[in-house]
């Protein structure tokens, strides 16, 4: 436990599900989730700046062990792209996706770190009560990127089929051109595009809560004595190695929808 | 599920790191992939090349061989009939020279018989003189009938 005192199960969970925050202003809107952004610029710079520093001393000759690890994730990545996405990939839509892959893997890797003990480090070394190591497990950094990849989606809609042929699009297609089926097609188009970003940050989320709920349901077998413990260890470890899977799986999910997403605005119906 | 200003901070984060990997990341490595797929499938074609070279040198080679071995053996037929035809002129030419050793051996030997014969005839010619003085030497005067010796001993 975090804090020395006698703790109630539900308050050993709201303290590990609170966020740091910094107010920037009047009203519950102006705050800053420190912990998920600070959390979120560290792993992606750690992980971005690893890249680039294997890549900018990069040779076509023998590689090295880093530089083929690096090639392999993103040749992995660009073999996904080159499959769903039939244009110019190079100039944005697969380093976006190599971008995505990449943070939002770290982002969720952040969910192996024992809660417990990441707290100590956090309360007794950095001095801060309240830290939350998963930016993925907060809802800001989800919809942040799955709303950013909305944002692409409609300028590259619109960049690709001009404004007149995106509005087009959102009456004409898909049901038909037919005037009557205008409010339809419009509708269907509004849905999808209320549903895409919802869906895409909401998957995310979803899975990186629960994940994080579990740990800490499973930590709190430790209050139950010697036999809680070894136990509730067990079951940590077995989770965390089912959780390996769910981070790099979810991981994915974001980056491929991600390309779909983006090549779907490029494809003219 | 609090949703608040973090979100446009991460959305600006996100952004920043798109760019990045846009510009600083993604164009290097697949310059240098790239680059190395080119030469991998070039150094291929040449392997492909060098195959089907050494695959016409094999060829040609055995061709060589087989050529070179025609002529050895041609050169082997001739040094035979070659050498055979010297022996039979050996042979030829050696009789012939025997047989001008024979003739020449003959010819001394005649001489020889001759030579022997002559001197044969002389010694009996001066036995003959010498019993014939013993005999005249009691009657003769040797000074007188010296020209008949003389003519007797040239006539034989």
């Amino acid at each position: 436990m975090a804090a020395a005192q006698e703790l109630t199960p539900n308050q050993y969970i709201s303290h590990h599900l609170t966020n740091l925050t910094a107010s920037i202003g009047d009203g519950p809107f102006w705050t800053l989730h420190v912990d998920t952004l600070v959390t979120a610029a560290i792993v992606g710079i750690l992980g971005m700046g690893f890249i680039w520093w294997v890549v900018k001393d990069a040779t076509s000759g023998v590689p090295s062990k880093r530089q083929a690890f690096v090639e392999l994730a993103i040749e992995f990545i660009d073999d996904q792209v080159k499959g769903i996405f039939h244009g110019n990939r190079h100039s944005f839509v697969a380093p976006a996706a190599l971008t995505v892959f990449v943070w939002v893997l770290l982002m969720n890797a952040m969910d192996f770190l024992p809660v417990d003990i990441m707290a100590l480090f956090y309360e007794h070394v950095l001095g801060l009560h309240n830290w939350r190591s998963v930016p993925t497990a907060d809802v800001n950094t989800t919809f942040a990127l799955a709303l950013s990849v909305w944002g692409l989606m409609i300028f590259y809609g619109i960049k690709v089929k001009g404004l007149g042929g995106w509005i087009h699009e959102l009456f004409c297609a898909p049901f038909g051109k037919n005037p009557l089926l205008w409010p339809a097609n419009l509708l269907f188009n509004l849905i999808e595009y209320v549903s895409k970003p919802l869906s895409h940050s909401l998957r995310l989320y979803g899975n990186m809560y629960a994940g994080e709920i579990i740990f800490l349901l499973l930590g709190m077998w430790a209050a139950t004595g010697l036999a809680g413990t070894v136990f509730g260890a067990i079951l940590g470890a077995g989770w965390a190695i089912f959780h390996i899977l769910i981070v790099v799986l979810q991981a994915f999910i974001f980056m491929m929808l991600t390309v779909v997403y983006l090549s779907m605005a490029h494809e003219s119906h | 599920m609090n949703i608040n200003f973090t979100l446009f901070s991460q959305a600006i984060a996100f952004g920043i790191f798109i760019w990045f990997t846009v510009r600083f990341v993604w164009p290097f490595m697949i310059r240098a992939i790239e680059a190395r797929q080119k030469e991998i499938a070039d150094g291929l074609a040449a392997a492909e090349r060098g195959k089907h070279e050494l695959e016409l040198a094999g060829k040609r080679a055995a061709e060589v061989l087989r050529e070179a071995k025609h002529q050895a053996q041609e050169i082997m037929a001739q040094a035979e009939k070659r050498a055979a035809v010297m022996v039979d002129e050996a042979k030829a030419s050696a009789k012939t020279e025997g047989e001008r050793l024979v003739v020449a051996a003959k010819a001394e030997i005649d001489q020889e018989v001759n030579r022997a014969r002559e001197n044969l005839r002389l010694q009996v010619a001066a036995l003959a003189v010498a019993g014939a003085e013993k005999i005249l030497r009691r009657e003769v005067d040797a000074k007188a009938h010296a020209d008949i010796l003389s003519s007797i001993q040239a006539q034989l």
